[in-house]
């Protein structure tokens, strides 16, 4: 840990922007990193708000004392024509599911909603830090896109000023920043250089630190080449077999890191918790320590 | 026989089923590849807009909506792979079906067709099992491999042959079928107040693009309910085959064993269960054998030693932990579950893919 990350308990990961969204593929951890993001944010005081988007129930196990809002595309809709005075009709017409309809004359709709809605807690001023658990890679950016695809769409209009407003948002560094997560393994990290390249030119917006889950970090057993295992058995040749295996695997691993810190400047690691399942302990333990962490 | 070398070597169609990030598309080729090893013809459908077939099939110049041949050797089977085109597929259902190639050029061409074709939810799943039905029926093959989409509810698969004919009895839909039902004219449908509403949301010049484009669909519901019968059909076939794809991490096996059950409730069943990516064990010994031995080497001062025994008991203490978790989460389903270890360096060619072969075409 360097100097100048004296900040980093009020300021996780070093974020300053308002609004966080955590992106990458699935099973990476975007869950885990959302919480963790959290949890530090609101140890330093800051007032959070958690946001999720799939209605799985993980962050409000994971974060009990923190809140917790569950958006979908059809209660934002809801909420949309109600705030632009379809009160009597709009609670049916998302009950009968005409959003799928909506969202295929508008694609996108759906998604801008939701955007439009998070932009309205972000401008309510209620929280110091809004951490969005985001779609996966491939749905992420085609969510962050879909503002600058319907404002060509549909021009002026609800919608129109709805993907303005959202736009803006999205292209402030100070309000919006997008926190990316990977694993430290090849295909993770392809789709990572390639999220992130989308996100850059095709949102046009600030690309935060990247954090690389589940870093094993170690100890690196001794080369089983030079360790002196006394007399040959099942067991030595198992525990000779073992280190090489976790030294290749740490080799792969710091070779995936290489390429990250390449792209991205250091990145941040999150060590991997050799447990079945995450516990709220975890999370806290992670949140203590996200910058401790220096390469093997 | 292995259970799955059994479902390689007899059925029709395989799909692979699960979460994203678990090596759904590996499992995928290396099932695909293993087949055409004895002596199948086989063609691999991925649905994946990134190039991780293409990579794991060691081919440089990428997938296509067409099947190619790959250069494996395989004795007299053969190895196809091809790219979902879900635009181009859905382009073709509809010329199969329209009455006129008039009314084809005029679905086709109209911007509400369009987004439905790219952007409807659902729609990526129900060209999958387009693809799968037209190429089940090419004499080309005898076995297809469908890699099917990463879903957040990867049930969304086997409704998907349903999805247009839902979205086609769907309200909205009848409203605007009603003027041309009732000869009445555009105007009429922008006084029912669910139009009026959507023209409001989205603009008029939406909705009537909307109007036009289910109007121009009038006549072809019935073709399109009949396909949907022959793929739903085709997907409880006795020589279909599920093959359900998970990592060991927690979250992964909730999603396959909730797959799982979905599956079997609707009669499908699981033929078997990869667990791909599972730490090896090394040997037969436990946690705590390896941990007294480190133990000991620390005592006496042999630091080297005592690190080689630690590391030993650390990675059986997460292979553990993992067995622990799939028998716990995937136990009740009864389907057998194949494991698949971690590597020492992650896959990337042909190569490697007989690697994860050899795990699993033979009994462990």
């Amino acid at each position: 840990m360097s100097d100048g990350d004296v900040e980093t308990n009020s300021n996780p990961l070093g974020i300053t922007s308002n609004l966080v969204v955590v992106a990458g593929k699935g099973g990476v951890g975007k869950t885990t990193v959302t919480a963790v993001l959290a949890r530090a944010a609101a140890d330093a005081g800051r007032r959070v708000l958690v946001i999720e988007l799939d209605g799985k129930p993980t962050l409000d196990e994971w974060l009990p004392d923190v809140e917790v809002r569950h958006i979908s595309a059809a209660s934002s809709l809801e909420e949309y024509l109600l705030e632009h005075g379809f009160g009597r009709i709009a609670k049916r017409l998302t009950k009968t599911g005409v959003i799928e309809v909506i969202g295929t004359a508008a694609p996108g709709i759906d998604d801008l909603v939701v955007l439009g809605k998070i932009k309205q807690l972000e401008r309510s001023g209620e929280w110091d830090l809004i951490v969005v658990d985001g779609p996966a890679a491939g749905h992420a950016v085609t969510f962050l896109t879909t503002p600058a695809g319907l404002r060509n769409a549909v021009s002026g209009g609800p919608v129109g000023e709805q993907a303005d407003d959202v736009l803006a948002m999205l292209a402030d560094p100070m309000r919006c920043s997008i926190v990316l997560v990977t694993l430290p393994e090849s295909t993770p990290v392809n789709e990572l250089l390639e999220t992130a390249d989308a996100i850059r030119t095709r949102v046009g917006a600030e690309l935060g630190p990247v954090v690389v889950n589940r870093v094993d970090d170690g100890p690196v057993p001794p080369d089983p080449d030079e360790v002196d295992v006394g007399r040959a058995t099942v067991q030595v040749d198992d525990a000779r077999a073992a280190a090489a295996f976790r030294r290749a695997r740490l080799d792969e691993q710091a070779a995936e890191i290489g390429r990250v810190d390449e792209a991205f400047g250091d990145a941040v690691r999150l060590p991997w918790r050799r447990v079945a399942r995450l516990t709220v302990d975890d999370i806290a333990a992670l949140a203590a320590t996200p910058e401790s962490e220096t390469p093997a | 026989m292995s259970a799955l070398a059994d479902v390689v070597g007899r059925s029709s169609v395989i799909v692979c089923c699960g979460s994203g990030g678990v090596g759904k598309t590996t499992t995928a080729a290396a099932l695909g590849l293993e087949a055409a090893r004895t002596g199948r013809r086989v063609v691999v459908v991925t649905i994946d807009p990134a190039r991780r077939l293409a990579d794991a099939l060691g081919l440089a110049g990428g997938l296509t909506g067409e099947p190619q041949q790959l250069p494996v050797e395989a004795g007299d089977g053969e190895l196809w792979a091809m790219m979902l085109d879900a635009p181009a597929m859905f382009e073709r259902v509809v010329r199969s079906n329209a009455t006129d190639a008039d009314q084809a050029d005029r679905i086709v061409a109209n911007a509400f067709y369009r987004n439905m074709a790219t952007a409807l939810s659902g729609t990526q799943e129900y060209m999958a099992s387009e693809a799968l039905y037209e190429l089940h029926t090419d004499e080309r093959f005898d076995l297809v491999v469908v890699d099917t989409p990463p879903s957040r509810n990867a049930i969304e698969f086997l409704e998907a042959p349903g999805v247009l004919a839902r979205f086609l009895d769907h309200k909205a839909f009848k409203l605007m079928m009603l003027p041309t039902r009732t000869g009445l004219k555009m105007f009429s449908a922008a006084t029912q107040p669910m139009l009026r509403l959507i023209g409001k949301v989205v603009g008029s010049d939406v909705l009537s693009d909307a109007v036009a484009f289910f109007q121009a669909f009038a006549g072809m519901e019935v073709g399109f309910r009949e396909r949907a019968d022959a793929v739903a059909t085709l997907l409880r076939a006795p020589d279909t085959e599920f093959v359900l794809v998970t990592s060991p991490q927690h979250d992964a096996l909730v999603e396959a064993a909730w797959f799982a059950d979905q599956l079997t409730s609707r009669g499908y069943g699981v033929s078997t269960t990869v667990v791909n990516r599972v730490h090896p064990r090394f040997g037969v010994g436990t946690v705590a054998d390896a941990r007294t031995r480190a133990d000991k080497a620390a005592a006496s001062g042999r630091e080297q030693l005592a690190a080689t025994w630690a590391n030993l008991a650390d990675l059986r203490a997460v292979a553990d932990l993992e067995r622990a978790e799939v028998d716990d989460l995937l136990g009740h389903t009864g389907s057998p579950v194949v494991e698949v270890p971690l590597l020492p360096t992650d896959v990337h060619d042909l190569d490697s893919l007989a690697h994860i072969g050899r795990h699993l075409f033979t009994d462990g």
